[in-house]
């Protein structure tokens, strides 16, 4: 493993993993503790759980968190596919390159103001599908990064042996590039629905207040104030995120093994 | 009969050009190789061919009709592909049935010709394999099979055995030439391996630079070179550029060389002469002959070949004789050929 | 040229567009025109209840050397700066020995640096509030060691470790691809021509991993300057900045020019850093 002349660095190493866990481990053991304050351990309970459940706020933000991630990763991975696709076989501007990652780099304040500045000079109302719009914008991006990193490693020649065996182009997409570039959607897919359920920023510029989604509304609690309930969610949150990247992770090395 | 006429074709790509108006014309039936370095054009031609390119000048005829008006998908030409290029979703029938599923064939037919060129190449028992459980030569076997199943008028093959390793490839070699008599479809193929386009086609094509160099059966390619380029690139040859003389070659420092007559008396010109072709002899008190000294003998079982210096030139000079050479380091030798067995070819002054 | 040229530039065509089209166009439509827009608005008056009124003027940009302001714009490059340093103190190490372990391990421990991004960056940050906070596990154990309780919670120093543990992956992970693919040979050959592992460090792999570690920089020295909910969670609202003072002018403030002057700062200190790392890729010869 790590050579002995590297030992300085451990130091370091270890701390980052200290650094990034530690903050987690204290929220997901205070999220079973029974106390009320969550400082200091009561014993074992789920009741910060149970109280979740009838939290009808956070109810109604997850319903709305769900509805955006699910349209916007759907608009997302139609067009980001498209795009990459596009990019890698019909054009070498470097500059349509740099626009389609643009989403990815800018920070989410600029995009999140433009938007807001945008919807309130075509006088669109507020609502959920603006916020769907708005995590499209950087969902896209997302995915068409993952799927041509995936078209670059893909051999031409498949598609070119496909039109050789007498495919028209649409055949050729449909039987054989969508096909390759399945591993590469379905992880660019993920990744714009975990992005977009986690999204704080721009939905809260883009958003009802009436229909906040459940970022906004953990933001509102959080400013309120410290209670377990938080950590319950949190927990939750963390579980169901873990599972997603480890499942995204096996997924592509499930795929990997059978290329 | 000429089945493929390709005439005055032009590729330039930026500031480099692929091909150079090349014109060639591909007879039915025949093993046709296109041989050259890396970056002489040959896979930009095949790829015209295949319809992935289109050239920026000149015609392509298939049987007399526009080839170059039909786009990839409808030509009745096919591409084994150098990296095989075989679909790693689909298994072995899949991949062969593709291109028959794309004809909108009958199911039976594709059922029975899949099943029926699966058994040519001897891979009936892997029909349901994926390609990722084949070894190198069996892929290949899949991919001939692929484009054979389509009975094209054409196929292309791209660097057909490169991927495979020694003992696999002079076995796939006896299996395409066996292949190809069977089915008698025109074969292309494109290699930098003159071996591999020696024992394989019946014409080849050298290309060099964007332009075809000469075409010819393989054993006039190698005794008869009509270019400096070809002489150097097939096989090992000794070369000497000097003027045409009457009786011979005069190059500066070697004096008169023995040369088959040809070209103009007084141009400049380059003789090629094989190793094989080239005598030892003991020194005699003959002054007017070549001498050399040996400075190397290898032994290669079969053959050894012996390289010598020569006095006023400053290549060594490469001779093979059959088995064990009767000659040692250090020896003088007296160094003779018959002007018939060397080529004399005329060089742009 | 031949006649068959103006129906393959038509069949080039139509595949772009049909592939190119859709996206492009709604990245027209929901991205560049709203950025117009924001770049517009930089040099009109601010409108009564938000919006612009359609006069021009230079007061927007005149109003960012104002002292006031410009304590909130130093501030926060401070803050900035002060976490990317500290990622890129923690990161290196961290990345350089990542790069060094076995394939598998490898695996493990990449996953292991991106998994906590992967969750809510509110609840990320909620997590410090209850670490920092005066009852919370780090003063409990300070108390016990009898150096505490001390006041971490609203301070900078808890707004750093909030942005520091909301970026530390950014950096970690263009650090790693930058010394993962350096060739270990040029490291060996330092050390066969007598270069001791530091002056090997100094002069080989650093210079060569130059590219990723401006890209780690960028990665988390420009969403630190924008982000306004930690300094709000994590800082009590005490210090204020760049990111509080858009979403004010946007939000509270109803000061909308102003407020597209700010983006349009964080933009520019986007673009230049980016310039930066191109030029030091190229000066690496490769990528990072």
């Amino acid at each position: 493993m790590v050579r002995s002349r590297h030992g300085w660095l451990r130091l370091p190493f270890w701390l980052t993993y200290l650094f990034l866990y530690a903050p987690i481990v204290v929220l997901v053991v205070m999220s079973f503790n029974r106390n009320k304050s969550p400082y200091t351990w009561g014993g074992f309970s789920l009741d910060w759980y149970g109280r979740l459940a009838e939290n009808d706020s956070i109810r109604t933000g997850l319903v709305n968190t769900l509805i955006v991630a699910f349209g916007s990763t759907v608009l997302s991975t139609v067009l980001g596919t498209l795009l990459a696709v596009g990019l890698a076989r019909h054009t070498r501007s470097r500059l349509l390159d740099a626009l389609s990652t643009l989403p990815a780099i800018l920070p989410d304040l600029v995009i999140a103001i433009g938007l807001l500045v945008f919807y309130s000079t075509i006088k669109l109302t507020l609502g959920l599908h603006s916020v769907l719009i708005a995590h499209t914008v950087f969902g896209m991006a997302f995915v068409t990064a993952v799927v041509r990193a995936r078209l670059s490693g893909m051999d031409t020649s498949l598609e070119e042996a496909s039109r050789d065996l007498g495919a028209a182009p649409l055949t050729t997409f449909v039987k054989i590039t969508l096909p390759t570039l399945a591993p590469g959607i379905v992880a660019g897919a993920l990744l714009a629905f975990t992005l977009s359920l986690d999204e704080f920023v721009i939905a809260f510029f883009t958003a009802a207040p009436s229909e906040p989604t459940l970022p906004i509304v953990i933001y509102s609690m959080v400013r309120f104030g410290v209670t377990p309930e938080i950590n319950a969610l949190a927990t939750l949150l963390l579980a169901v995120s873990f599972t997603v990247v480890i499942v995204a992770q096996r997924l592509t090395r499930l795929t990997e093994a059978l290329r | 009969m000429t089945l493929i006429s390709i005439d005055g074709v032009s590729r330039r790509f930026g500031e480099v050009t692929a091909l150079d108006s090349v014109s060639l014309d591909i007879r039915q039936g025949e093993f046709f190789a296109l041989l050259g370095p890396s970056g002489c054009g040959k896979t930009t031609l095949l790829r015209i061919l295949a319809g992935f390119e289109q050239p920026d000048t000149g015609s392509v005829r298939l049987d007399g009709a526009d080839l170059l008006a039909i786009p990839a998908h409808r030509r009745p030409v096919n591409l084994m592909f150098q990296s095989y290029a075989l679909f790693p979703h689909m298994s072995v029938e899949k991949n062969v049935a593709y291109g028959l599923e794309r004809e909108r064939l009958p199911r039976a037919e594709i059922r029975e010709r899949v099943a029926a060129v699966l058994e040519t190449v001897g891979l009936a028992a892997q029909a349901r394999r994926r390609p990722h459980e084949l070894s190198g030569g069996q892929r290949q076997r899949v991919a001939l099979a692929r484009a054979v199943v389509k009975r094209p008028r054409l196929l292309l093959l791209d660097e057909p055995l490169s991927a495979l390793d020694k003992k696999v490839r002079s076995e796939m070699q006896l299996e395409l030439k066996r292949l190809q008599h069977e089915v008698g479809i025109t074969f292309v193929v494109v290699t930098h391996d003159q071996e591999e386009a020696m024992s394989l086609a019946d014409r080849i094509a050298v290309m060099d630079g964007g332009r075809v160099e000469q075409v010819d059966a393989p054993a006039d390619l190698y005794e008869r070179p009509r270019t400096p380029f070809v002489a150097g690139f097939i096989g090992a040859n000794n070369l000497f550029t000097g003027t045409v003389q009457e009786k011979g070659l005069e190059v500066d420092g070697l004096g008169l060389l023995p040369a088959p007559e040809g070209p103009v008396e007084g141009g400049t010109a380059m003789l090629a002469v094989r190793p094989e072709r080239i005598r030892l002899d003991p020194v005699t008190e003959d002054q007017a002959v070549l001498r050399g000294r040996v400075v190397d003998v290898s032994f290669y079982g079969g053959v050894s070949h012996v390289a010598l210096s020569l006095a006023g030139h400053d290549r060594n000079l490469l001779v093979a004789t059959q088995g064990r050479a009767r000659v040692e380091t250090g020896a003088e030798v007296v160094i003779s050929w018959d002007a018939d067995d060397a080529a004399l070819i005329p060089m742009p002054s | 040229m031949t006649a068959r040229q103006p129906a393959r530039l038509l069949g080039k065509a139509a595949g772009r567009v049909a592939t190119m089209g859709p996206g492009f166009g709604f990245l027209t439509v929901f991205m560049l025109v709203p950025l117009a827009l924001v770049l517009s608005y930089t040099v009109f008056r601010r409108g009564r209840f938000g919006g612009v009124v359609y006069e021009p003027t230079g007061e927007n940009f005149t109003r960012l050397a104002d002292p006031l302001y410009l304590d909130v714009v130093i501030g926060s490059v401070k803050l900035a700066a002060i976490t990317t340093l500290l990622a890129l103190l923690l990161g290196y190490p961290t990345a350089y020995l990542i790069a060094k372990l076995p394939a598998r391990w490898k695996v493990i421990a990449l996953v292991a640096v991106v998994l906590p991004f992967w969750t809510n960056f509110l609840i990320r940050t909620y997590a410090w509030i209850v670490l920092l906070n005066s009852e919370g596990p780090v003063n409990s154990g300070l108390k016990a060691l009898g150096l505490g309780p001390v006041e971490l919670l609203y301070t900078d120093g808890a707004i750093v470790a909030g942005l520091l543990y909301a970026y530390l992956p950014l950096m970690i992970l263009p650090l790693y691809s930058a010394v993962e693919k350096l060739d270990p040979e040029l490291r060996e050959a330092s050390a066969n021509l007598g270069a001791r592992p530091a002056r090997t460090f100094w002069s080989v792999t650093l210079p060569l991993s130059l590219p990723g570690v401006l890209t780690g920089c960028v990665f988390v020295f420009v969403p630190s300057l924008g982000n306004f909910v930690i300094p709000e969670l994590l800082g009590g609202g005490r210090r204020i900045m760049v990111g509080n003072l858009i979403r004010d002018q946007f939000l509270k403030a109803r000061d909308w020019p102003f407020g597209s002057v700010l983006a349009l700062a964080v933009i520019a200190v986007l673009v230049l850093l980016l310039f930066a790392q191109a030029w030091a890729a190229r000066r690496a010869g490769r990528g990072a």
